[in-house]
């Protein structure tokens, strides 16, 4: 049997791998089926019905999503039949909808409503059922907000939550008219498993899920004539952001980013880039300092492997399901909440600015820094670390309000004294990025020599596979590390907590006996975060990935260690790595969580 | 370990720690203790490693696998089009006079909840209600009454 298969679809002949979808087949024509429920990421569903076609000599209709071609096959995707079917689906999926769009966070950016306004759901539609179905919003989550009354119940987040993240926190609860997506008994985001990773909010088709936005707040703070506003901006941000303001994707945008920031009004632009650097400082140093301690003094209550602390949803994941392996988990601060620290202490003593003036605002790709800046630990500098997170979604917005033309805006530089950074922090974004970073500094410190990898490119720790390995072996170490002579460091780099439950399993069984782990709660790591512009996929989240290692080769600096800033902020504050200063601003505990 | 904990652990045992032995461990449980406890839920969780809420969204899919607490006897009226015409109504209205309830609510001594369900498959002979496992067909008021007198004057006989 061929393993191609020949069909018709509108009369367009298209021939196709065999085991393909109608929907695949369409796509190769350039016929676009509308879905729902259907996302590249994620298993097949088929149930919103919307994606409905109709087959010659079949009474019928076939959801194109989820029914594979066969050899003859004669599809029409855009008959009467066809047609009048999926604005009864649109109607129908609207009647239980609270269709209040101009108040709706999503309004201009809901799937459901394009389809709405494309298949002209009008005034005689169904009943509106939304007053009969007592529905409840749950906004007590720093990071996301659950509005049952926008669901569809097309179950992409539930599917996102258990297939990407092996977490399920969100599940199919009841059943017929009564059935939901639901928590843990139904109980608050906030108190569930969630990691706030925001995968769902990426891949939620309405408004059911967003992230809660602080822009009132920001917007405040910058009309506020005794404030003294100082952002940050992630790694992941700089090649996405444009893609939200009409941009191609994997365009880099940093020069734009600072000029509008500039534009919005923030007293101080700076970097998270810049903690990034400082973050391979101290967490190197962290990792060095336990090989020391397990190696050479043979101690018993050091923990191997290190694993990083960057991802908050990681973080929140690891406390929720293996607290066993806390002590684990690197003490280092995330580069966010470093930055917050240091900016509330070190920078506002630089700038002659009273903290408590001082408002620190974030741009970041993801939905659980914004939980993570709420932690009750994230307040060393005597106040809130990091006041207000936005999601680079939000900053995008915030720019539009503004009435700024982002695409002709000139490049500009970020402020000095926090604002420099290396190609090792850019890398921070990509999966393996941290990994690389900490390599090009540790085996720098233990050797003397550069990383033996052509153009410093580590490149065993990059790309998109779940889970991937690489060994280094350190020889002709400098005196004092002679320990770690001949020692094969390894290290495993994984992203989505779907694979971290795989890694930690294998270490947990005795099956992985790694040095150090990374670990990114996102698909792709913080490029493809659950903050980042909608929408994700495989192919776009390699385009913001190949613009991150793109940027990082443009940088003049590629080693965190040899960033003028970080050396200056250590020789004058900091005085030296793990030290006591760092040990009150720079690192942190984590508290074991629930089961649910 | 608690009591919850050594049941869940039992069950587990008995029946597997597969997706498939869910049900079995959660009617385990209905069997052991009437309803589904969160603790229960969670326990249940830890066994079979899956998340909590998909515990409770299995649970919550059946009518019979109970996630809160209910009374000793509870009375399930069928709620289905052929034993409303046969006067399904009527007979709640009568359940709910005689035992002072409203539907779906748990008596104040914990002995009878009221609750409908879907066919019970003696649409031959509606209407008809469950309690607990016991099945009672072509009710009428009357019938209802005598019935739950019954059931009344076993638990003070017991006492």
């Amino acid at each position: 049997m061929s393993d191609k298969v020949n069909l018709k679809i509108d009369n367009i002949a298209v021939s196709i791998k065999n085991g393909s979808t109608i929907l695949e087949a369409a796509e190769k024509i350039n016929v676009r089926i509308p879905t729902l429920c259907y996302h590249e990421d994620l298993c097949v569903a088929g149930n919103c019905r919307i994606c409905v076609v109709e087959q010659t000599g079949s009474d019928r209709l076939l959801p194109a999503c989820a029914m594979p071609v066969s050899e003859g096959m004669e599809i029409h995707t855009n008959s009467m039949k066809v047609r009048n079917a999926r604005k009864q689906i649109v109607e129908l999926l609207v009647s239980e909808h609270r269709a209040d769009c101009t108040r709706c966070y999503k309004n201009g950016k809901c799937e459901l409503q394009e389809l709405s306004s494309e298949y002209i759901v009008g005034e005689n539609g169904f009943i509106d059922l939304v007053a009969h179905k007592g529905y409840t919003i749950d906004n007590f989550s720093p990071s996301i907000i659950k509005d049952d009354s926008k669901c569809i119940r097309c179950q992409r987040c539930v599917r996102t939550c258990d297939q990407l993240q092996s977490i399920s926190a969100l599940t199919v609860a009841h059943k017929g008219e009564s059935m939901k997506v639901s928590s843990f008994f139904d109980k608050p985001m906030f108190e569930v498993v969630c990691t706030n990773c925001g995968q769902c909010v990426n891949r939620c088709p309405t408004g059911a899920l967003t992230e809660k936005t602080y822009l009132d707040e920001v917007w405040t703070a910058l009309n506020s004539e005794t404030k003294h506003t100082v952002v940050q901006t992630a790694p992941a941000v700089r090649i996405a952001l444009g893609e939200a303001l009409g941009m191609p994707v994997g365009e880099i945008v940093t020069g734009k980013m600072v000029s509008a920031l500039r534009r919005l009004g923030f007293s101080s632009v700076l970097d998270t880039d810049f903690t990034a650097d400082l973050t391979i400082i101290e967490e190197g140093n962290e990792l060095l300092h336990r090989l020391k301690k397990v190696v050479k003094d043979k101690d018993t209550t050091v923990r191997l492997p290190l694993t990083t602390s960057c991802s908050p949803g990681w973080v929140k994941f690891i406390e929720h399901a293996f607290p066993e392996y806390l002590p684990n988990v690197s003490t280092a601060k995330s580069p966010q909440q470093m930055f917050g620290a240091l900016a509330k202490t070190f920078y506002a003593n630089k700038l002659k600015v009273d903290p408590e003036n001082m408002v620190s605002i974030s741009i970041m790709p993801c939905t659980a820094k914004k939980y993570e800046a709420d932690r009750p630990e994230m307040r060393s500098s005597g106040f809130k670390d990091v006041d207000y997170v936005l999601t680079t979604r939000e900053l995008a917005l915030m720019i539009k309000q503004a009435g700024i033309d982002f695409a002709s805006l000139p490049d500009d530089e970020y402020d000095s004294i926090m604002g420099e950074s290396s190609g090792a922090a850019v890398i921070f974004g990509a999966t393996g990025g941290v990994m690389e970073a900490a390599l090009r500094t540790a085996y720098e410190v233990v050797t003397g020599r550069e990383v033996p990898f052509e153009g410093l490119n580590i490149t065993p720790v990059r790309g998109m596979d779940y889970i991937r390995e690489a060994t280094i072996k350190i020889e002709n170490v400098l005196p004092e590390w002679d320990f770690l002579e001949g020692v094969e460091l390894k290290t495993c780099v994984a992203h989505g907590l779907s694979n971290a439950k795989k890694v930690m399993e294998a270490v947990r069984d005795g099956k992985a006996n790694y040095h150090f782990i990374e670990i990114m709660a996102c698909p792709g790591g913080c490029l493809g975060g659950g903050g980042q512009p909608i929408p994700t996929s495989p192919a776009i989240r390699k385009k913001r990935s190949e613009a991150i290692y793109h940027e990082d080769e443009l940088k003049p600096i590629r080693k965190s260690h040899e960033n003028p800033e970080v050396i200056h902020l250590y020789e004058e504050f900091l005085k030296e790595p793990l030290g006591e200063v760092s040990h009150k601003l720079l690192h942190t505990h984590y508290t074991e969580r629930n089961r649910y | 370990m608690t009591e919850v904990k050594l049941l869940v652990k039992g069950l587990a045992d008995q029946h597997g720690r597969t997706m498939e032995s869910l049900l079995p461990i959660l009617q385990g449980i209905v069997h052991q203790q009437q309803h589904i406890s969160e603790d229960a839920m969670v326990e249940v969780a830890r066994e079979l490693d899956i998340s909590a809420a998909q515990v409770y969204g299995t649970a919550t899919f059946y009518s019979f696998l109970h996630t809160k607490p209910l009374g000793k006897y509870v009375i399930r009226v069928c709620k289905t089009i052929t034993c409303m015409m046969h006067g399904k109504n009527q007979v709640i209205q009568e359940l709910e006079t005689v035992l002072k309830v409203k539907l779906g609510e748990t008596t104040h001594d914990g002995k009878f909840t009221l609750l409908e369900t879907n066919c019970l498959g003696q649409c031959h002979k509606g209407p008809a209600m469950l309690i607990n496992d016991e099945p009672y067909t072509e009710l009428t008021p009357e019938k209802v009454r005598s019935i739950i007198m019954k059931y009344k004057q076993q638990e003070i006989s017991a006492n």
